[in-house]
Parts: structure tokens; sequence; C-alpha cells
């Protein structure tokens, strides 16, 4: 038997990307129960819709580019940007939305620069922008929380796919306060937005275990979630005091989504620790300037995407000080 | 003990493996048939060999010297004959070959020691660094810096760090000796501590090997040496890498670029320390080391003393390896250690582990894929670079970014690699760019330096050009001044017929007759001789100044070399047979014809003399134009009188 004539390492970590998206697969589950209990069964026919197109989507320019397919497909990154999408999207868009924004996820904002590793924006919230400009509508028209729960699984399907059953929308928590029309019960919920509290602090959950298996470190969404919090508390909402306001911001629309499972996509976000905590405080006061000052009630993916273009810019800033070297370099 | 210990920055936590050969005590090996002993097993130059073949050595003799710190003495490992100092293929990560020093062992193993310094802890700074060196003692703990260097630092030491870490998994040869030979560990201490005018003694031991910890405290306690410190360390990969853990146990970063005696601290291996212990208390020189065996290929995992030279075929038989299982051996531990596929290697001084694992234990890479810029490898790293990073700069060729990055201060203790879930080959892609940008580094040095060299000859170049237009313009000048001067003086006086002149020294010559003709000869020389010295000067400035004329002038003094030589050689004929003057030659001939004493010459012989002749004529003629002006007529009438001659000459041949 010849023997391996190799360079080192001979010993290799446990960890492979596959894990890595295997994980975060897992720790969206707790948010995507959340979802359904409060929306119904229509979050899970998009992920599922999401999910098949992506999956072809990924197979089919992979094949194009001339690369192997099978490799590439069991690395779950077109799973996971799929599942992200899926959670982004409002239950009962009709399917034609969700196949949409998997093909521009995968297409465009993935393969066309490059793959896997080369994207500079977030796939999924890409494609969620890409959806709110083109589709207002659709995009805007969220199911009324725990309004849907009695719709089975094959109504939810006849909704997404022939509009045929009406779900029952509303606006969020977070258009309503925009648009002037909240009132407790129904808007506001003990923490943040009436049922969305429940959704966000699921998410956390799952983001919780995702930092404490070391998928990602702590940098990114605490600033984040700091950041957010201390403008909340800054310049509080109208209708509520500042404590409430900073509860209100924490734990409606995708705050904790968009902390653990979208701002710590390692592709295209900044990857110095103290990059990132500046990644992640941009991000934070950029949510709550669109929220509040913004035309747009929800800004998870524009203030993602705006950093994701500045994170080069700042990784080459913040880079951290070499062992042995007096200050740090710049 | 409750001493304050400091977190490593970054580090991975690999599968440790030192159970399996830590069961058994260290074994010792036996002595083989044949030692390959490298002149380098050290960081630095390596030694030359001071014996040659047939010669008889000892054990512990030196075979191999050196006049440097930066070096290190290697010494015969057992007693036997020299039989051969060749390039042998060399225990090291590039595969390259070391000259060797070939010993076939008589058995006896007889030593010849140095005389040992008992009396060490009086003896002065000088004669502990000299045995020291003397003895070959370098790092052991993998990458043999020479210990007398490291030693020998003029910085002032405060503490002394014992490295007790051991943090590769596999590796258990620190350990071992250690726990079995703790009492030599702390008077080693002792010793660098006595040699370096250090306060204290650190020493750093993982907590992975309580034996160890406690054999070295119990030494310790029995020794009662209050200075020396035992810390135990959390087992971290790389905790053992020298700036590591002074950082674990003092807090304190090594500067870089910088030594770790810039903080007054020295570090050495604890194999290290002993085996210089060894060298001063017993007079040893360093001929054996303590290897680790082990890997799932291994039948029996376990520790052997060996004579370095060894070969490893000889260890892994002694271990019962299974070559059949043996997927690929590993000189070092998984993290650092380098493979190789020759098992006749030798052991050498810093062979502290032959690693063999099977396929399954350390499955071979599988392919990597695309860098998710995770920062798993930036988590890892124990000196705060950032791998992705540098991968991508690397990938690109980037060399500013990777050196602004701080590729250099990579230790490639492979963390990085280890930890990156893509399989990406980091340290891999560092080593390849540290050789490029090095390379690149020497390109430009070796560039500069053309650069110099031709700037510097076309200045020399122009130089010699302005000094030759100089000199030209003078000669020009000087020409102009003596054609005038000529004019005047031709003016004033009948000139000399050179053709009449010589008529009438060829006339006087022939009244000397033949009784003269020894006188003649020898004036004929001096004639030549003079000329000669003339064309050779007159060549010479024609080389500086105008190189046009030099064939000409150098075939002219070709042929009066060779005239002279046979005037010289043939007195009597020469001084008429050479045609010192073609006019004194042509009338010298004619005479003799005339007189028709002497028999003629062919035609055909004739013929080719009188165009020899003529041919140098008028090359002397053309020659006169340029430099001799006045001379020219008397010349052209010369070659006039040889074109007759030569068509008589061939008028008669074709009767």
């Amino acid at each position: 038997m010849a023997l391996l004539n190799v360079t080192s390492p001979h010993a290799h970590g446990p960890l492979s990307t596959a894990t890595v998206m295997q994980l975060v697969l897992l720790a969206t589950v707790p948010g995507i129960a959340a979802l359904v209990w409060i929306f119904g069964a229509g979050v899970l026919v998009n992920l599922a819709i999401s999910a098949a197109v992506s999956l072809a989507c990924e197979a089919a320019i992979l094949k194009v580019r001339g690369r192997p397919v099978g490799f590439y497909l069991k690395d779950y990154s077109a799973l996971v940007t799929a599942i992200l999408l899926g959670i982004a999207l409002p239950p009962y868009a009709p399917w034609w939305v969700v196949a949409i924004g998997a093909c521009f996820a995968i297409g465009v904002a993935k393969q066309l620069y490059g793959g896997l590793g080369y994207n500079p924006f977030n796939p999924a919230m890409a494609a969620y922008v890409v959806l709110l400009i083109s589709l207002p509508v659709q995009m805007t028209q969220w199911g009324a929380p725990f309004s849907n729960p009695a719709m089975g699984l094959g109504d939810a399907l006849a909704s997404n796919l022939f509009g045929s059953v009406d779900a029952v929308t509303s606006a969020t928590p977070l258009d309503a306060l925009k648009q002037g029309i909240g009132e407790a019960g129904q808007t506001f919920g003990s923490l943040g937005g009436f049922g969305w509290e429940w959704i966000n602090l699921a998410f956390l959950a799952g983001g919780l275990y995702l930092l404490w298996r070391g998928i990602f470190t702590w940098h990114a969404p605490i600033s984040m979630l700091i950041a957010l919090a201390v403008m909340a508390f800054l310049f509080p909402n109208e209708a509520q005091g500042r404590i409430h306001s900073v509860l209100f911001h924490l734990f409606s629309g995708a705050t904790m989504f968009g902390a653990f499972f979208i701002i710590t996509d390692p592709v295209s976000s900044a990857t110095t620790p103290r990059g990132k905590i500046v990644f992640g405080a941009l991000i934070g006061v950029l949510i709550y300037a669109i929220r509040h000052w913004g035309n747009y009630p929800d800004a998870v993916a524009f203030a993602v995407m705006l950093l994701n273009l500045a994170a080069p810019f700042i990784d080459q800033y913040t880079q951290p000080r070499t062992f042995g070297h007096r200050g740090a370099r710049s | 003990m409750s001493d304050i210990i400091f977190k490593l920055t970054g580090g991975v936590h690999p599968p440790q493996n030192k159970h399996q050969s830590t069961q058994r005590p260290i074994a010792a090996a036996g002595i083989p048939n044949t030692l390959v002993i490298p002149m380098s097993q050290h960081l630095g130059p390596p030694s030359k060999p001071i014996v040659a073949v047939g010669d008889r050595v000892l054990k512990g003799q030196c075979i191999g010297a050196t006049d440097t710190l930066k070096s290190a003495f290697v010494h015969a490992s057992t007693s036997g004959t020299v039989v051969a100092i060749e390039e042998r293929p060399h225990n090291h990560a590039s595969g390259l070959p070391a000259l060797s020093v070939v010993i076939e062992s008589d058995g006896r193993d007889e030593w010849q020691l140095m005389p040992a310094i008992k009396d060490w802890h009086l003896a002065d700074r000088d004669t502990l660094l000299q045995r020291i060196h003397e003895a070959g003692v370098i790092g052991m703990g993998g990458a043999g810096f020479p210990a007398a260097s490291k030693l020998s630092t003029d910085k002032n030491i405060h503490t002394l760090v014992m490295n007790g870490a051991e943090c590769e998994p596999y590796i258990t040869a620190d350990q071992m000796l250690m726990t079995e030979r703790a009492e030599e560990i702390i008077l080693s201490c002792e010793l660098l501590m006595h040699l370096l005018g250090a306060e204290k003694t650190l020493f750093g031991i993982e907590d992975n090997k309580p034996e160890a910890i406690a054999a070295v405290n119990a030494a310790l306690i029995e020794r009662g040496n209050d200075n020396i410190k035992v810390i135990v360390v959390p087992t971290v990969y790389p905790s053992g890498g020298s700036k590591q853990l002074i950082q674990i146990l003092t807090g304190k970063e090594v500067p870089s670029p910088g030594h770790s005696s810039d903080l007054g601290i020295i570090m050495q291996n604890v194999a290290t320390a002993v085996a210089a212990y060894r060298a001063i208390a017993l007079g040893e020189a360093s001929i054996s080391r303590i290897t680790t065996l082990s890997g799932d290929a291994i039948g029996e995992p376990q520790n052997i003393e060996v004579l370095i030279g060894t070969p490893l075929s000889q260890l892994l038989e002694q271990c019962q390896w299974q070559p059949a299982r043996a997927d690929r051996i590993v000189i070092g531990g998984p993290m650092m250690g380098y493979t190789i596929t020759d098992t006749s290697l030798p052991v050498i001084k810093t062979t502290n582990c032959l690693l063999v694992p099977t396929r399954e234990e350390l499955p071979p890479p599988p392919p990597a894929q695309a860098c998710i810029r995770c920062g798993l490898c930036a988590e890892a790293c124990p000196v705060s670079l950032l791998p992705q990073q540098l991968y991508w700069f690397s990938r690109a060729g980037e060399h500013d970014k990777l050196q602004d990055h701080n590729l250099f201060d990579c230790i490639e203790c492979g963390a990085c690699s280890y930890s990156c879930p893509s399989n990406i080959p980091l340290v891999q892609y560092y080593r390849a760019s540290k050789a490029e940008i090095r390379q690149a580094q020497a390109d430009t040095e070796k560039a500069e330096h053309a650069k110099q060299r031709f700037e510097a000859r076309q200045a020399r170049l122009q130089r010699l050009e302005e000094e030759k237009v100089a000199q030209r313009a003078a000669r020009a000048a000087a020409a102009k001044k003596r054609a005038e001067e000529a004019a005047t003086a031709s003016a004033k006086k009948d000139e000399v017929d050179p053709i009449q002149a010589a008529i009438e020294r060829a006339k006087s010559k022939r009244a000397g007759g033949n009784t003269a003709a020894t006188n003649e000869s020898v004036n004929q020389v001096t004639k030549l001789e003079k000329r000669l010295t003339a064309a050779k000067i007159k060549l010479a400035s024609a080389e500086t100044v105008d190189s046009d004329k030099v064939p000409v002038l150098q075939e002219a003094v070709d042929k009066l070399t060779q005239q002279l030589a046979e005037a010289k050689a043939n007195p009597v004929t020469t001084s008429h047979d050479a045609a010192v003057d073609p006019v004194q030659a042509a009338i010298e001939r004619a005479k003799a014809k005339r007189a028709g004493n002497a028999a003629p010459a062919s035609p055909a012989d004739e013929i080719a003399k009188l165009e020899k002749r003529l041919a140098s004529a008028i090359q002397k003629r053309d020659m006169a134009r340029d430099s001799m002006p006045d001379k020219l007529e008397a010349f052209e009438s010369a070659v006039a009188t040889l074109e007759e001659k030569l068509a008589a000459a061939k008028a008669k041949a074709g009767e």
C-alpha cells in the first residue's frame, strides 16, 4: 500500500460546511413552528415551494456552469437560502411569488456572482427586496395572527396555488403602527407585536442554540439588538413609552430572525470581530431609521443589503491586532 | 497552586490520543548495525564532517564540527567505523538529501565522554555555553534551534520557561520523560537558571498529563527549590508553541518582530534541558532521544530511547507495526508533522514522534469546498490573523496584502485548516505564499543588484568614450602641428631620399663582406627589436584610441616577432633573408641575382615571396598614409618596384 505523502495538518476537525448548514436548518425549527402556530399551514407551503424551486434552480445552474451538481447540492447552502426566504415571505402569498423569489435568490443573487462564498448580498434578502419592490400588494398581505390556524394543509395549498381559498389577511403590527391604526390586543402584544412576539422568541431560542454550538459569534447579533434598542429608547414611538418602544421593536417583525439568521450569514457579512460589531450596530440603527422614519414598515432586508455592500470596507478597517504587534492594523 | 494563568488566543481541541503510547515505560532501542548521521539536524548551516572513511569512532565522539553558534556539533551515537561520508536521504520535510556520516557499529558501544563539569553551579556562563554547544544540544521539541545560540542571549533574563506542554496529539515523549526522569529535569532547570542568571522557572504542563505533573511536583518537593513553579495549563492546541506558552504563563505577548528574550524570558523544551544537563554534568554529547511511536497501525505504541541515526524501520519493527494498515507515516504529530515514505530514513535529534495512523483514524483530506467566510479559522488562529482573508489574497497572489495582513506572523500550527468546515488546506496556501514572497524578494534584490551593475558599466563606458574623444582631438592637433613643421622643414633643406640611403646602407653592408656577418646579424637583431618595440607601442595606443587599425598593427607585430625570433636563431642567413626593409631586400636580392653565385630559387617560390612582400609593402604604405605622410612617397615607390619585379618574375615563370 502506497503511503500518503500530504502536508500537515493530518487531523481535521469535526465540522463540515454541510454540518454547519444542517445546524442552521435545525435552529429554524422553533421559529417555523411558531409561524405555523400563529399563521397556519401556509408557511409550510411557502417553505416547500421555495425549497423545491431553489434546489432545482441551483442544480440547473451548476449543470450549466459545468460544476459537480451533487457535490455542491450536498453542502445544503441552497436549502438554507430557500428556508430563510420561505420564512421571510408572507404565508398564503401566491405560489409564483415564492417561485420568483427562489429563482432570483439562487440564480441571480448567488450563482451569478459565482456561487457559494462569492455572493456579496444575502441571497434571501436580495430576493425579498426584489419581491417587495416589484410586488408590493402580494408582499404586504400577511395573514392575521391566529385567524387561519383552522386551515388545513390542503386549504393552504389551494390558497397559495390557486387563490381559491381566501386567507384572512391583515396589516402587520409594524405596518399598523406606521399607519396609526394599532389597537391594544390586536396590534400590541405583551412584549412586541401581537403574535409576532412569540415568533421572535422562537427565533431567539434557535439563534441562541447556534451561538452555543459556536456556529457564529455573539458580535453581530448582540450589537444589532443593542443598537436597535438604543434607537428605540432614544426615539420612542409616540403611542408607546420608551421601554415599551424598545420591547416592541425587539420582538416585532423580523428582528430576531434577522439578528440570528440573516446578519450572521458569514458569506455576506463582515468577518473580523470588531467588524461584526460595527456591521451589526449599523444594521440595528438602519432598521430603526427605516421603520421609524422611512416608508417601509419592516426594514431588516434593506438594512442588511446596504451593510452587505459595506462589509469588505468594514473588514479592511477592523483587522484585529496580530499577536505581538503593538497597534491594531487598519 | 493558585497561579494565575492567562487565556491562549484562539486554539483548537483535537482529540488527544495520548493514552495509547503511555501504557508502557520508555524502552531502549537496540544498537543498529548501520547508523546514518546527517550533518544538518538543526536549524542553521550544516556542520562539516571531521572524520574520514575508515576512521574508528567512539560513542559521543565529535564527527561534525562548526565554528558558529548558529550551527551544532554532531557526534557518533555508538562506537564503530566510518564507512561512508556522502549525501543520504534525509529525515526532513523538504525531502532533500543531506551530507551524512555512515557508521557501521562494532556493537561495543564504547563511550568517549567529555570531562564532566560536576560543580556546574560554580562554573561560569561561557564554559557552560561552550559545553552545550560542543555537545550538539538543539531544540528537541521539533524546531531544532541550537540551544547554545538561544541561551547565549545578551538580554537580561529573569524567567526560564520550561515547556512541558506537549500540545500535539499522540506525542508523549516529553510526558514520559517528565514522568520517569523528573529529578533530572529539576536539575536541568537549576542549571539553566544558573546559566541564564534567571530568578525563577515557570514550568508549564498541560492538564492532560497528571502523572507527569505529580512526578515533577514530587521531585520539586524533594529538591526543595521554591524558585521553580509547576503551572498546570489547560489542554488546548497549540499551547506548546513558545509564544503561546509564554502568553498562557505570563499574559505577555512576545513582540513581533522579536524574541522572548525581549521580555526577559527564555524557553526550553524539557528534553532539550535534560540534554544540556547531561552534556554538562555527565559529559555526554547529544546522541540519543526519546521518540513516541503511535497510531493504530503500530502494534505496541510506546516511547523508545533511540540512538540518533537509527533507521526508522528498526523502531517500526520493534513496535510491531502493520505496514498493510499504515496509510501514512508522519514524523511529528498530526497537526504539524510531515509525511515520509521511506522507512530507511534515520532518527534525528528532532524526531519526537512517528505517527502511523490507519486510513480510518486519519482519513485523507476530502476535496475542498468553497470558503463560506464562516470565520472559524480566525477564531482558531493563535496569533489573531484573518486566515480566510489571507486565503483569498493567497489565491489572488496579492503579496502586498498578504504582508499587510501579517502573513509572516503565521506559525503554521494548522489550527485554521483543522477547523475549516470546507476542508480548505489553508496552511498549505500560506506556506506556498511565504515561499513565493521570499522568492520575489530575492528576485527583486537580484534585479536591483543587476541594475546597479548595469548603471556602473554605463557610466564607465561613457567615461572611456569621453576620454577617447579628448585623446583623438589631442592627436589630431599634434598631427596638424607636425605636418606644418614638416612642410617648413622640407622647404628649408633637401629631403634625404630614403631609397638612396637604403642603397648606400646595402652597399656598405656588402662592403663589410662575410667577415662582418656576425656583427651585421647582431645589428639586425637590435634593429628588429627596436622596430618591434615601436610597433608594440603603436598597437597599444591604437587599442586604447581607435580600434580600426588594431588588426593591421597586430599582424605587423606578429610578423616582426617572428622575424626577430628567426634572426636570433639563425644569425647569418636571416641577416640577408629577413626583409627588414622591402627596398633594401629588393636591392639585395637583385644584387644576389646579378652575381648569380647563389642557386636561384624556383620561380613559383620567387613569385610567392614577391607577392607576400608586395602585400606587406602595400599594407605599410597604407599605414604610412595615416601615420607617416612624410614617408609615403618612399613606400609608394617601393610598392611600384615590387610590382614590377613581380610582373617580371611571373613573365619569367611563364617562359
